[in-house]
């Protein structure tokens, strides 16, 4: 088995590149992602190898990005676009929600938006204003897209090469505060199905899910709890729209108790969907009501006090408590 | 420099250069000023990079190479008019009356604003690329409607220049004639895309095509950009409407401190650009024509040094917020979910209470 180390960002770079070297209509689109090979250094020596036509230096504009990548789709091509920043892709958002989510039922079928929009998204980086959001629920609500978040190198190796060769638009999400972590990548193994979740970790009393950057966090919990008894079942949810509720019910059905992370605020997010979904499936074994950990519904504050926002071990733990309090 | 349209008074050896359209009306102790501004202004860009690189910031833009067309701008705005910075705008806030230190909170994290706005009549900084033009646009047609002589003078950079947001904002200003006056600093540079990217054409003159005057003024000579803007923002006030200014200029320092410039310009680039450098033509100008003498330009020196130490103390001063903050100012009404996160803060320990 061809496996190696690397950290989630070679292992972009490496799962664009395989994809490119597939297929010819593959295009790279977005800021700075050329020469710089982007911000995160994602598109790194990408433009040196497959030249300036296929990796795009664009305009500075968002909305343009998207609009003639939909363009770029209508043509035949399969455009992954890169948005620098989570708080830089509001202003494509019409082109996502009103276009790329809709032509292909407009056109009754005869346009296939495959594009992939990555977006590094979530905090942890201790940076300024804009540059640590959580936009995935607004994406997830709007039918037509697909919303995938990675969580280790493998995952980032293997779902951006099937986000690329899949025929309906896919919002990428990528946890940023996990760029450089080094994981093992199976180069040639036959990777999971892109719209699968993962039990990461075993465990009997308490199911806990998430995606992105908490898969991490979780793991440490569930760390903490073994050593105070508690056995946690640790779910990455990989996609977030649609959502692999099987797997979930499934883990739901054996522990009886639910908690679900998030960075974003829980309000009308993927975590109240995950609980509403499995409330109505695991009715009869749920032993205490879900609960959602989750960024307060403020606007992401100052990085020095971003740790107070983003869910914590501690909070995971404080729910993890309380859900075990209930008695049934 | 050889450019016909450009607008310049002041040659890089710091020669006057007479304009038709425009004349100096600055005298020997404005000419100071401006000198003085610009030296505060880059010694302070200067302790912030070092504080950053000593981890006491999170990040921070440098100005440096811009300073004349930012204090020549900041300096041409008079005291009612409001301005809309983009995040690079140190320069314009110094003359604001921003205190430095304020500049800094945004850049320390411990605020998302910094100052202010109404006090100084500088509004908070604006990260989103282009945002702020359209704010400087209602601004200028609440001006209008209030039957004020009042300007606005709005900033963004060549990048943001291909936003949708700023073209728009000329539409909207063409429309209504508001009271606005765009500045464009074309540093030649966005993150590590050149400016021929975003345009073909100076970017002066795409404000011809939306039915309003541009005019290219030498981003680096302090004279020329203070009477530009100074002209336009008169004429903005008088009922002349918008005028889009590109002060043609240069970014000698990095992006921001997280970027690596030597990725993709080269050396000799920025090295022709450190020999037009903004401060030394004026200084060059005070020497020749004012006789300006030793002791004045040491005092701006030690001002500047003593600023830049006072900077840093009220830095380095600057704490870690009370995590209970994040939920100030949210709303201006009382909110439910607030309320809910500040009681789940408090129960978990996080802070000790309200605010
Ligand atoms: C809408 C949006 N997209 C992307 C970014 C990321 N970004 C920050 S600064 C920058 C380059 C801006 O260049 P320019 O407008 O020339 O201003 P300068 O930095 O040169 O002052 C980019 C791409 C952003 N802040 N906002
Ligand atoms: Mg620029």
């Amino acid at each position: 088995m061809a496996s190696t180390t690397m950290t989630m960002a070679k292992a972009l770079n490496e799962g664009l590149r395989r994809a490119m070297e597939k297929n010819p209509k593959v295009l790279l689109m977005g800021e700075d992602i050329g020469r710089l090979g982007g911000v995160f250094r994602i598109t790194d020596g990408l433009q040196k190898d497959f030249g300036e036509d296929r990796v795009i230096d664009a305009p500075l504009a968002e909305s343009a990005i998207v609009g003639t990548a939909v363009g770029l789709a209508i043509r035949g091509y399969r455009t992954v676009c890169e948005i620098q920043f989570d708080g830089f892709v509001y202003p494509a958002f019409d082109q996502i929600v009103s276009q790329v989510a809709k032509l292909h039922k407009r056109s009754e079928g005869v346009y296939t938006m495959g594009l992939v929009i990555r977006i590094p998204f979530q905090g942890g980086i201790g940076a300024i204003e804009h540059h640590s959001e959580s936009p995935e629920s607004y994406f997830a609500q709007t039918a037509g897209l697909r919303v995938v978040s990675c969580a280790t190198p493998n995952d980032a190796y293997w779902m951006i090469q099937q986000s690329v060769e899949h025929d309906d638009p896919i919002i990428f999400c990528e946890p940023k505060s996990r760029y450089w972590e080094k994981g093992e990548v199976d180069l040639e193994g036959a990777p999971r199905g892109l719209f699968e979740a993962e039990v990461r970790r075993e465990g009997r009393d308490v199911t806990v899910i998430g995606y992105g950057s908490s898969v991490k966090t979780m793991l440490r919990a569930a760390d903490t709890a073994e050593l105070e008894g508690t056995s946690l079942e640790v779910i990455d949810a990989r996609s977030v729209a649609p959502l692999d509720l099987d797997t979930m019910a499934r883990s739901v059905q054996k522990t009886g108790r639910l908690v679900v992370v998030q960075e974003a605020p829980h309000t009308a997010s993927i975590g109240s969907e995950i609980v509403a979904e499995l409330t109505e499936r695991c009715f009869y074994s749920l032993r205490a009501p879900g609960l959602r950990v989750s960024g307060y519904h403020v606007p992401y504050p100052p990085s020095r006090i971003e740790d107070d926002f983003r869910p914590s071990v501690d909070r995971i733990l404080d729910a993890v408590d309380r859900t075990m309090g209930y008695d049934s | 420099m050889i450019d016909e349209e450009l607008v310049q008074l002041l040659t890089p050896e710091g020669l006057r250069n007479v304009n038709p359209d425009y004349e100096s009306t600055l005298g020997r102790d404005e000419i100071v000023g401006l000198y003085r501004d610009m030296v505060i202004i880059r010694r302070l860009c200067n302790e912030s990079t070092s504080l950053q690189r000593q981890g006491q910031l999170a990040l921070w833009a440098p100005v440096q190479g811009q300073e004349a067309a930012q204090i020549g701008a900041g300096r041409a705005l008079a005291p009612k008019d409001f301005s809309f910075p983009s995040y690079r705008e140190h320069g314009v806030a110094w003359c604001r009356g921003v205190p430095p230190e304020d500049m800094l909170r945004v850049f320390r994290a411990v605020t998302t604003g910094g100052w202010d706005p109404q006090k100084y009549r500088h509004s908070v900084p604006t990260v989103v690329l282009g945002n702020q033009t359209l704010h400087a646009v209602g601004y200028a047609m609440g001006v209008q409607r209030d039957g004020a002589e009042e300007a606005v003078l709005t900033f963004f950079g060549d990048g943001a220049s291909s936003q949708g947001d700023v073209l728009e904002s000329f539409v909207w200003a063409a429309s209504f004639n508001a009271p606005v006056v765009f500045f464009c600093q074309n540093n030649q540079w966005g993150i590590s895309t050149p400016s021929s990217v975003q345009s073909r054409i100076p970017l002066s003159h795409r404000a011809h095509g939306f039915g309003f005057p541009g005019i290219r003024v030498d981003g680096n000579d302090v004279l020329a950009v203070y009477e530009v803007t100074r002209r336009a923002l008169e004429n903005a006030r008088v009922g002349g409407g918008p005028t889009l200014i590109e002060a043609y200029t240069y970014r000698i320092g990095a992006h921001t401190t997280s970027d690596d410039p030597t990725r993709y310009r080269i050396d000799a680039e920025v090295e022709v650009w450190k020999h037009r450098d903004p401060l030394e033509r004026v200084k060059s100008l005070l020497v020749r024509e004012y006789k300006v003498n030793k002791a004045t330009f040491e005092k701006v020196a030690a001002e500047a040094e003593s600023l830049a130490l006072k900077l840093r103390d009220d830095v380095l001063a600057m704490g870690r917020p009370d995590p209970i903050t994040m939920f100030d100012h949210a709303y201006a009404a009382p909110h439910p979910l607030v309320d809910e996160g500040r009681r789940e803060m408090v129960e978990l320990g996080i802070s000790g209470g309200s605010h």
